[in-house]
């Protein structure tokens, strides 16, 4: 096999299969989106906080080193232990290694998509240690055995009949019981035993402050708290890109996270971590993993300012109807498709090309990340590195050699009118992609350049 | 170590460097509006009493927990009877706690936000882990923007952990269906503490 997945468009197909749970997806995502609209609005600076948050984030990216090494430093003097992790691998094995010295086989983790781009929990099942996750939305695609398929929102793709059955299996609740109020308490009691057993808890990071080592987890549930407060050991995994300059800088972040993210003011909790409570470790892992080679690509370093609202998930046309596992990337969606492809070019040779390149998704973002001119500019980088599809590159071999000439191209339009005319089943097949959900259009009988000539003279 | 690699390799590869914006003209002139607080607050899910006497939390929150059996308050005056020596334990022996009842330094008026520290909680887990949760804050102490708090409360940090918290827990995560009372409190109540003069 040449990847280890099917590709975009093939799982896409495979999402639509059902048009009415598409048609759920879509809509519900949209309403996200609304509500990110009627927020925004409602804030007069808004543009003004967008530009001042990408800004920042661009000091950021020139500052890098320096910020990084001010963060270690101050959190240090706070009493954590720092790590940096080259590459998933060093990052799992460091981790492991914290977890091994405490003794734990079991323990609770808060979101995080950094671990899940390192594929922390399968490397710690092979290990026999037992992740929990705590997030409600990662906690039902976990026990589904799937992952999430959207950073904010980790199981928008299911219904909440599958979820029913899926807690009566594996938490005891009534057969048939698919009320979202009821599921939610059953998982309260069920995750609250597993926070008082857990003595190590992981947590994601939103922002690391390089003024003062502190770190901001921002969460609705309260799940990062319930375990980073209870444990003995606290681990914080975060990619290098999360560091902002001074406390300050958070004023800008935290007004515009959660307005593009879910159209709240604020998540219910923005927890400030900075020292250790007493008799407490803190361990800060602070991962690379391709970081700094991005860095280094001008036409797509603006992706590491991305504060991970997925406020471009909810808006993109393509990833509301082909739904975020199609992108069989940890980070789904318009940004997934910008990032993945510097993590593995071959593997996520297809992304870039999942979208319809509307923009959207660069006019919703919160740090003006130019995500639609970098899908267009992977595609070119991906082509010219011979990553893509043999059909793609024929085609588009062709259309090079019929739009370069005048003259060949004048006689191929000519071809392609009188077929679509004489035999329209020629194209109206489903060999022909562009015939998928809709009719071919009729031909005209000429073509524009001797419609020009002949009315221009009128 | 990949300290020295990771470190060599963003500095060859970082844009040159350019200004921080300034943030000045995000500021407000003037306090925050309370009213507009409590606004955010009961969208949010959370409830605004005003009181003028801390003697009026007793009777308030009987009525809205009347079961509420095991009470902490982190001041004696919020609740006299409250538990005491309540700090010996690692924050387990806040797992069957009914009510929280702690100050809050400062409320934001653009978001329902209030800032704690363990300054004042001594316990980081408490809010958290409390079933309902309840905060007192002076009207005096609401502010306009996360900017003018961070400016002009919170510019350098106090203790090692603080959060703000707006609204009770929740999650949408079931069919975007709006739950109160995923990990977190379940409510949360908000006393806005006006001193008679």
């Amino acid at each position: 096999m040449e990847h280890q997945h099917k590709e975009h468009s093939v799982l896409a197909e495979e999402f639509n299969a059902d048009e009415a749970r598409v048609n759920w997806h879509d809509e519900t995502l949209w309403w996200v989106r609304q509500k990110r609209d009627k927020m925004a609005w409602s804030i007069p600076e808004w543009e003004d906080l967008r530009e001042a948050a990408s800004r920042i984030k661009h000091n950021v990216l020139g500052n890098l080193h320096d910020y990084l090494l001010e963060f270690e430093r101050n959190a240090q003097a706070n009493g954590a232990v720092v790590h940096w992790a080259a590459d998933a691998a060093e990052h799992n094995k460091i981790v492991l290694q914290l977890l091994q010295e405490q003794g734990v086989k079991r323990m609770v983790k808060s979101k995080s998509m950094l671990t899940e781009e390192c594929h922390l929990n399968p490397y710690l099942a092979e290990h026999g240690i037992e992740v929990i996750d705590t997030d409600l939305g990662e906690r039902i695609v976990q026990l589904a055995k799937e992952p999430p398929s959207h950073i904010v929102l980790p199981c928008i793709h299911k219904k909440k009949e599958e979820i029913g059955d899926l807690f009566h299996e594996h938490l005891g609740t009534p057969a048939g019981n698919a009320d979202p109020k009821f599921l939610t308490a059953a998982a309260r009691q069920h995750l609250r035993a597993e926070f008082i057993q857990s003595r190590v808890a992981i947590t994601g990071v939103n922002f690391a402050v390089a003024e003062t080592g502190e770190m901001v987890v921002c969460t609705n549930e309260g799940n990062a708290d319930m375990g980073a407060h209870l444990a003995d050991v606290h681990i914080a995994c975060m990619g290098i890109e999360k560091i902002i300059p001074q406390r300050k800088h958070l004023g800008v972040f935290l007004r515009l996270l959660a307005r593009s993210a879910t159209g709240q003011p604020i998540t219910t909790y923005s927890s400030h971590f900075r020292a250790p409570k007493k008799g407490q470790q803190l361990h800060i892992v602070l991962v690379d993993n391709g970081r700094s080679r991005q860095l280094g690509r001008e036409d797509f370093r603006n992706s590491l300012k991305c504060i991970r609202c997925g406020a471009c998930m909810n808006t993109c046309p393509v990833y509301r109807r082909s739904g975020g596992h199609s992108y069989h990337n940890a980070i789904a969606g318009p940004i997934g498709a910008i990032l993945a492809p510097n993590l593995d070019m071959k593997e996520y040779a297809d992304l870039p090309f999942a979208s319809t390149l509307c923009g959207s998704c660069s006019n919703v973002c919160p740090v003006k990340i130019d995500i639609h001119q970098q899908l267009y500019k992977w595609r070119q980088v991906i082509t010219q590195e011979g990553y893509t599809k043999k059909t793609k590159a024929a085609g588009m071999h062709a259309m090079n050699i019929v739009l370069s000439k005048p003259g060949l191209y004048k006689t191929a339009g000519g071809v392609g009118r009188w077929v679509m005319r004489t035999f329209p089943a020629v194209v109206n097949n489903g060999l022909n992609p562009w015939f998928k959900q809709r009719e071919m259009p009729e031909a005209p009988k000429a073509s524009f350049a001797d419609w020009y000539k002949k009315n221009r003279k009128q | 170590m990949s300290r020295e690699s990771i470190l060599a390799a963003i500095k060859n590869n970082q844009p040159e460097q350019q200004a921080l914006p300034d943030l000045n003209a995000f500021r407000r002139t003037g306090p925050g509006d309370p009213a507009a607080f409590r606004k955010v607050v009961e969208t949010l899910g959370g409830q605004v009493f005003g009181i003028s006497s801390y003697t009026e939390i007793q009777p308030l929150m009987a009525e809205h927990l009347p079961d509420a059996r095991k009470i902490v308050a982190i001041q004696e005056q919020y609740w006299p009877g409250a538990l005491t020596e309540w700090e010996a334990g690692d924050g387990r022996q806040f797992e069957d706690v009914d009510l929280a009842i702690i100050p809050g330094q400062f409320g934001v008026a653009e978001n329902g936000a209030i800032w704690i520290t363990d300054i004042e909680i001594k316990e980081r887990v408490l809010p958290f882990i409390t079933q309902h949760l309840a905060i007192v804050v002076s009207s005096q102490d609401i502010l306009p923007t996360m900017h003018d708090a961070y400016e002009e409360r919170i510019a350098r940090p106090e203790g090692g952990f603080g959060v703000f918290i707006a609204g009770p827990s929740k999650t949408a995560d079931i069919e975007q269906s709006l739950v109160l009372g995923a990990h977190g409190a379940k409510s949360l109540t908000v006393f806005l503490y006006t001193p008679k003069s």
